[in-house]
């Protein structure tokens, strides 16, 4: 049976590795090509690498990092982050990167998701959408969360999926931060109109957090950040604890 | 037929490399690197190659593919590279859309394949997500590829088409339906799923491809 995913998400400026780190075994917590060895040893099933470098000159650096990542990584990675042409797509995939995630830039031009699936596959190509509840209405938001917008989430994520997309990672600014679990709802019903995988991302707090989000949230693999970062919750403990709760998971 | 081949392969030039040459055929194909990358972490230097001399007298051939089955398939032909595959003697490995393109005929593209695998491609339908991503098991192995690796293996796989059962299936996989893996006849070889990908049970899948 297809198991469900835990992926840990990297933020990455100018090649390293921003958020704080804190993992014993690490000589240098800041860089990204370390820290994706030890969670793919751990049992990490993917991982996510967000470059929130703001230059060209750091983005040269990333590419550098995918290709490092991709010479010393068994496991799939996706890259995203600042993403928006066919070309940047073309380096990321050629220094080794498995799938490209885009935001803004698909809501800014929705044929950019036609143009990467139909060039490179729909199975690099992710659809990260970053959503708020606000009256019982999910609105989709823009540039890391800062800027609202009128597109509903149900609407745009059909959209995506029609346009191409081959998975979909959802982050709920209502729960993102509050490690008070995942937006269960609002990920089910997405798994239900949707006939793609999804990505649950943002509350992550506890294993039950993530035993929720794959049983009433229907999840198809859950991202999170701190949680594994700073090792409160270690992912061999998390999986063990998923097996034992019926959820298929790769030990 | 293959014994002679053998013997031609061995007075090749490729016989002053230390150890296997492995030619990963490039064809435009995506996800490359990847796989090089996997044979680096061997102590394998992969070569990346269109060049028929090249391929014919490489020790071991990875036949890649990423995206979608038609597209890849008229790269093949402009560079003639469909009629050379089916002529290769040594070990050939087909990974993913790679070895979907070695079967007869897939969905995708209503594509016309090398037909070294006598079974069809087929797009998942029913019920299930599509595509499939991620890691699930492995199966009913019946292959020396496989040795080492233990029944109900995790391997990590992106794919909308399933290659349907036939005699030449040599493990097994269920997504909604129960679907051929991988695939052998003769040299050829063929798995559904990323070895490049799949941690160190992936990694020992190329290990045991480079000892066939």
């Amino acid at each position: 049976m297809l198991t469900k995913r835990i992926i840990p998400c990297l933020d990455i400026k100018n090649g390293r590795t921003v958020k704080g780190v804190n993992f014993v075994d690490l000589r240098d917590a800041g860089d990204p090509v370390e820290l994706a060895k030890q969670y793919a040893d751990v049992g990490a099933d993917e991982l996510v690498f967000l470059d929130i470098s703001a230059t060209l000159e750091a983005r040269a650096t990333t590419l550098d990092m995918v290709l490092h990542v991709a010479e010393q990584v068994n496991i799939p990675f996706t890259v995203g982050g600042g993403i928006s042409s066919i070309e940047d797509v073309d380096a990321l995939l050629k220094c080794g990167a498995d799938k490209v995630s885009i935001n803004s830039s698909a809501v800014k031009r929705p044929e950019l998701v036609n143009e990467l699936s139909d060039k490179f596959g729909s199975q690099c190509v992710v659809v990260a959408i970053d959503a708020k509840e606000v009256d019982g209405q999910w609105k989709v938001h823009l540039a890391g969360g800062s800027i609202p917008t009128e597109i509903d989430l149900f609407e745009w994520a059909k959209e995506v999926e029609k346009r191409g997309a081959g998975e979909i990672l959802f982050t709920s600014m209502n729960h993102d931060g509050t490690k008070n679990g995942f937006a269960n709802k609002a990920l089910a019903r997405l798994s239900k109109e949707l006939n793609i995988p999804i990505i649950a991302s943002g509350g992550a707090g506890n294993v039950q957090h993530f035993i929720d989000t794959f049983k009433e949230g229907k999840s198809d693999a859950a991202l999170a950040a701190s949680v594994f970062h700073f090792g409160e919750i270690p992912i061999p403990d998390l999986k063990k604890e998923l097996k034992e709760n019926n959820i298929e998971v790769r030990l | 037929m293959s014994k002679k081949a053998e013997q031609s392969n061995n007075s090749s030039p490729s016989g002053k490399l230390d150890g296997a040459s492995v030619v990963i055929i490039n064809y435009g194909a995506g996800n490359i690197k990847s796989i090089q990358f996997a044979f680096k972490r061997l102590g394998v230097d992969a070569v990346l190659s269109n060049n028929p001399e090249e391929i014919l007298t490489a020790d071991k051939v990875i036949f890649p593919g990423v995206g979608e089955a038609s597209t890849a398939m008229n790269m093949l032909q402009e560079s003639g590279l469909d009629k050379l595959i089916p002529n290769l003697k040594q070990p050939v490995l087909g990974i993913c859309l790679g070895m979907q393109l070695l079967c007869e005929s897939t969905e995708e593209g209503n594509t016309k394949g090398i037909g070294i695998f006598k079974t069809k491609v087929k797009r998942f339908n029913s019920g299930v997500k599509v595509p499939q991503m991620g890691w699930n098991v492995i199966k009913d192995l019946k292959s020396d590829l496989f040795s080492g690796i233990k029944e109900n293996e995790y391997m990590y796989l992106v794919h909308s088409y399933y290659a349907e059962h036939c005699d030449e299936t040599i493990a097994k996989t269920d997504y909604g339906i129960n679907y051929a893996s991988a695939l052998q006849h003769n040299n050829f070889y063929g798995v559904q799923f990323h070895p490049e990908k799949s941690s160190l049970a992936g990694a020992k899948i190329l290990k045991n491809f480079l000892k066939l």
